[in-house]
């Protein structure tokens, strides 16, 4: 694969800045005591970062396979490690999704959270550094390490800063699920190494890089072994059926900005765009039916749970696994639609989840509680935030107009060429979805004014209405206009449709 | 000849800007009101303004978006879509003002959304009828039906949201568990998304799942109302009678028809249609609907009963225009499209105004009205008339043609569903104007401040304001008009069909 590096793009390593911005700050944080300079700085952090990454976003070059932005230094030379950052079309904006998310993040928090409150933007800032690292790196190992840093900022957002009572256990489960899918990953990864130290050209030493990865096919027998081991990780982080338990618990007990990472960054599905299919497509295209047969039962599964879910909070984690069943569903088409249909998916369920737990936050601070018990009249009271709330619903529910629909309409485009019958099925999904997302937004905000709270609450503020306001819109404009995200991507998903076509024919002939 | 222009765009903005300035001018009814009716007027002007260009058989289109190479968010204005915006956009127009007059133009927030939504309902309606492909259709289809919810709830009574949702349910339901496979399914049958006239599907498509997807498309178009996805028309009447308009004349219905005419003449193409035996199914289909509605209006009394159940009905008769497949029943279908629209409205007006005058809503109530308002009774006489489908009206003008038709395709049964339903429905209007014209007027007891306690009285009827009177006299005599003179329409629609 070639390479565009930084210096030949925007003359500075944005990459490492994008990873390492988030760490000064927190040094930064170290030094100031005053409760609101606090909050302050970290969101100015957070905003620089979000700045950023949209100067990576609009330098980047479309239309081309290349990664670009690349950065390399030497780290073990005799492993073949390297510090190796690049992204290309299919990671680019992941970038300035996870620092949107950051902001969203933070500027929710701002009074919710009381305890404790420079521990937890150091905690949120940190989780930063290691997204942004995972969607960046390109070495192997160091994809691992951040993957690995990822868990700790995690646990303790969930132990410490988590609002139900078994949020202990949730954390727990969470890490030891998540332990349980790194040492899978790390066979894998290791695996991958040693087998390119014996392919022809090597020169007999290691390799950890995907970039050269990618130019040296794996042996069919490997390919099987480093399928299962990665899919089984990514599926766990997904999280896919049958390896979703730790999601609920963790999005129910967990603060609401955890949630929002963990529903709205699905780095499962990544995982599979950014190493499986690109590295072991000849097995990725054998087992191709397993994936969609998995994908289907969490799209039916996940969403006849989320259907009878009475929290906001458990109905998201439903939903989000249906959705990551849908863009399996899409992965294991194996054609251009299909992959372009599930990365547009996801990018619209980290603006879709951000948006309803935006929305959850500001019924919360209104009401109180986000129990649909609770609730019921909103609208009423509240017509911009019910307009607000409504509009993503819409865009969970892959309405035509919004940015929903031309992720799962181009998925459904690609199943159905592939696996007919299993596409026939997953369209029921779009009706449940329908049906859970809109008997949700009724029951919150129409029908009669059952509290005194209800009866008191105010609409949105200006700066609630800006921050609601620019949500609403960009899910609307994509609906218009999806080309503005599919340009991103087209080049690189052709380039990986083109590494499984030939895989296409091998799983034919056996 | 096929140009590039922006004129179609401009058509789908101007609702948009409108409904902006709706919400601007929120407090200062009733300029928030009159930017609705210039929205209209301007809307009504850009599409006027394609109609040289389209027709000698020419399109206008303009690209909006593209998403992958095959598929892209086009819009192309040909004769068809032109006389659907065309009749959209004229009754928008008059909707707006009546509902000035039936609602009133109080600064209350929620005739803003009634007023905003109604302007979003063109833009949706004008991009229905401009849309060069499959993916563009169902885009705006959808539209249609979200931003047409607000309007089907819009007294916010448990009834009106109970209503609401069934509409929600049946619409999005069946497009998403019907229409949008189908939509899949010719894709991959057809490898492509776009209208062409003469059809899409290659000589070597499976018959057999091209009947499928073509039953997938009649269920999954409810808007079109053909039993057994029909029951959510009836529902949505728990809506106030400008919005009723608005579904049964204007937007969501005709939508709904005009798609099962695309998939006809530019998916399948007449021929294949005719060939795979589609042609018959759908008469089938649209004849059993034509006689169950007719009869069930029979023994309603609700006014908007009958009217929606009639409207099932007058929706079949178009597509019973088009599957004749014939030149004299497909012209006859387009031509019902836009002459019911009038028709129907008329209708809707004029039940509104009897409400506003009398709070009566029953067929029965309606005895000697005639002389306590004669002008909305004569509407309404007007309307009825050329839904049953008598000269001089439009009605029987297209109901003449859908006879043409029938014997042009030799399908003679049709002949006969055609005489017994209009019989059916001469039999549910005339018993109600007969009653309005010729009944002693409904009486009621006297006042009981002292005086001759015993003598019943004739309540005092007047009509109610120009604002809901005009809009209904003029869509009146649209229909005669269009009855007496519709050469110039006639034109536009022969090239429209093909």
């Amino acid at each position: 694969m070639n390479e565009i590096t930084a210096a030949e793009q925007v003359g500075f390593p944005i990459l490492s800045t994008l990873v390492f911005l988030p760490v000064v700050m927190i040094v930064a944080l170290g030094f100031i005591r005053n409760d609101r300079a606090l909050r302050r700085t970290a969101l100015a952090g957070a905003i620089a970062v979000l700045g950023v990454s949209v100067i990576l976003a609009v330098q980047f070059q479309r239309g081309t396979t290349d990664f670009q932005f690349g950065e390399q230094l030497p780290w073990v030379e005799s492993m073949g490690l390297s510090y190796h950052l690049a992204v290309d079309g299919v990671s680019v904006l992941f970038v300035p999704l996870t620092a949107l998310l950051v902001v969203v993040v933070m500027l929710s928090s701002w009074t919710s959270v009381q305890h404790q409150p420079k521990a937890y933007l150091m905690a949120v800032l940190a989780f930063e550094t290691a997204a942004i690292g995972v969607f960046t790196a390109v070495d192997l190992i160091l994809f691992f390490v951040f993957w690995e840093l990822m868990l700790i900022p995690t646990y303790v957002l969930i132990k410490v800063w988590g609002k139900g009572s078994q949020r202990g256990r949730a954390a727990l489960r969470y890490v030891l699920a998540m332990l349980l899918g790194s040492a899978a990953l790390l066979v894998g990864f290791v695996l991958l190494g040693v087998s390119y130290r014996s392919a022809p050209g090597s020169g007999g030493a290691l390799s950890f890089d995907l970039l050269v990865l990618m130019e040296t096919p794996v042996p069919v027998g490997t390919q099987t072994a480093v399928f299962f081991l990665l899919g089984f990780a990514f599926a766990l982080k997904a999280p896919m059926f049958p390896f979703h338990g730790w999601m609920p618990a963790a999005l129910l007990e967990g603060p609401i900005g955890m949630a929002v990472f963990l529903a709205g960054l699905k780095m499962g599905v990544f995982g599979f765009l950014r190493f499986v299919l690109p590295l072991v497509p000849d097995a990725f295209a054998a087992w191709s039916w397993l994936v969609a047969v998995l994908g289907v039962v969490a799209v039916l599964y996940g969403a006849l749970i989320a259907l009878v879910q009475p929290d906001l909070r458990r109905l998201l984690a439903f939903a989000s696994v249906s959705h990551v069943g849908l863009a399996m569903l899409g992965l294991s088409s194996l054609n251009a639609q299909g992959l372009q249909g599930a990365l547009f998916l996801i990018m619209n369920l980290g603006l879709v989840s951000t948006g309803l737990l935006l929305a959850a936050g500001f019924v919360h601070q209104r009401i109180g509680s986000t129990d649909l018990a609770a609730l019921g009249g909103l609208a009423q009271r509240t017509p911009a935030l019910a307009t607000f709330t409504l509009v993503v619903c819409l865009g969970a529910i892959a309405l035509p107009g919004t940015s929903g629909f031309a992720g799962e309409f181009l998925i459904l485009l690609g199943a159905f060429g592939t696996h007919t019958w299993l596409a026939t099925i997953a369209v029921t999904t779009v009706i449940l979805s329908a049906a859970y997302m809109l008997v949700f937004f009724e029951r919150a905000f129409h029908g009669r004014i059952r509290s005194k709270i209800v009866e008191a609450a105010a609409d949105l503020r200006p700066r609630e209405m800006l921050a609601a306001g620019i949500l609403g819109v960009t899910i609307v404009a994509l609906g218009f206009f999806p080309a503005a995200m599919l340009g991103y991507s087209s080049a690189s998903v052709d380039e990986l449709v083109g590494r499984l076509g030939p895989a296409i024919t091998v799983a034919a002939e056996d | 000849m096929d140009v590039t222009g922006i004129t179609p765009l401009l058509a789908l903005l101007a609702p948009i800007l409108g409904a902006a300035g709706v919400v601007l001018l929120r407090h200062h009814p009733p300029a928030r009101e009159l930017c609705g009716v210039l929205a209209g007027i301007v809307q009504l002007g850009l599409v006027a303004s394609l109609v040289p260009a389209v027709r000698d058989g020419g399109t206008v289109s303009f690209t909006l978006s593209t998403f992958l190479p095959q598929a892209s968010i086009e819009l192309r204005a040909d004769a068809l879509g032109v006389v659907l915006a065309g009749t959209a956009a004229m009754l928008w127009v008059l909707t707006t003002l009546y509902a000035m007059g039936y609602f009133g133009t109080a600064p209350e927030p929620v005739l803003t959304r009634f007023h905003a939504c109604l302007c979003l309902t063109m833009a949706a309606t004008i991009g229905v009828a401009f849309s060069a492909n499959l993916i563009t259709l169902f885009l705006f289809y959808e539209v249609l039906t979200v931003i047409t919810y607000p309007l089907v709830t819009h007294t916010g009574t448990p009834e009106a949201i109970k209503g609401g949702r069934r509409y929600l349910a049946y619409q999005l339901g069946a497009a998403i568990a019907f229409l949008l496979p189908a939509i899949v399914l010719t894709y991959i049958t057809a490898d492509t998304f776009d209208f062409v006239p003469g059809g899409i599907f290659g000589p070597d498509a499976s018959g057999t799942l091209l009947v499928i997807v073509y039953v997938l498309y009649l269920l999954g178009i409810a808007k079109a109302a053909l039993m057994p996805v029909h029951s959510w028309l009836p529902a949505a009447m728990v809506a106030p009678v400008p919005v009723s308009a608005l579904l049964h004349a204007v937007a969501v219905v005709n939508v709904g028809v005009f798609c099962v005419m695309r998939v006809v003449l530019d998916v399948y193409g007449v021929e294949r249609t005719g060939e795979l035996g589609l042609g018959v199914l759908t008469l089938v289909l649209t004849s059993v609907t034509i006689l169950v509605a007719s009869l069930y209006a029979l023994r309603l009394d609700n006014l908007k009963g009958i009217l929606a159940y009639s409207t099932i009905g007058q929706l079949s008769y178009m597509m019973l225009g088009m599957a004749l497949l014939s030149p004299g029943g497909r012209t006859g279908a387009v031509l019902h499209l836009v002459g019911h629209s009038f028709a129907k409205i008329t209708l809707f007006f004029a039940v509104g105004s009897i409400y506003l005058a009398t709070h009566r809503t029953l067929a029965s109530e309606l005895r000697g009205l005639g002389r306590q308002l004669p002008w909305t009774m004569a509407a309404f006489a007007i309307g009825a008339i050329s839904i049953i489908g008598l000269p001089p009206t439009v009605g029987f003008v297209a109901k003449y043609f859908l006879f043409v038709g029938a014997v042009e395709a030799g399908q003679w049964a049709v002949l006969v569903v055609l005489a017994v339903s209009t019989l059916l429905s001469a039999g549910y209007y005339l018993r109600i104007l007969r009653s309005a014209l010729f009944d002693a007027p409904v009486t009621v007891p006297a006042g009981g401040s002292g005086g001759t306690a015993a003598l019943p009285r004739v309540p005092t009827i007047t009509e109610r304001g120009a604002l809901v009177l005009v809009p209904t006299l003029l869509t009146a005599t649209a229909t005669l008009v269009l009855g007496v003179a519709p050469g110039w329409l006639l034109d536009l629609i022969r090239v429209s069909i093909g």
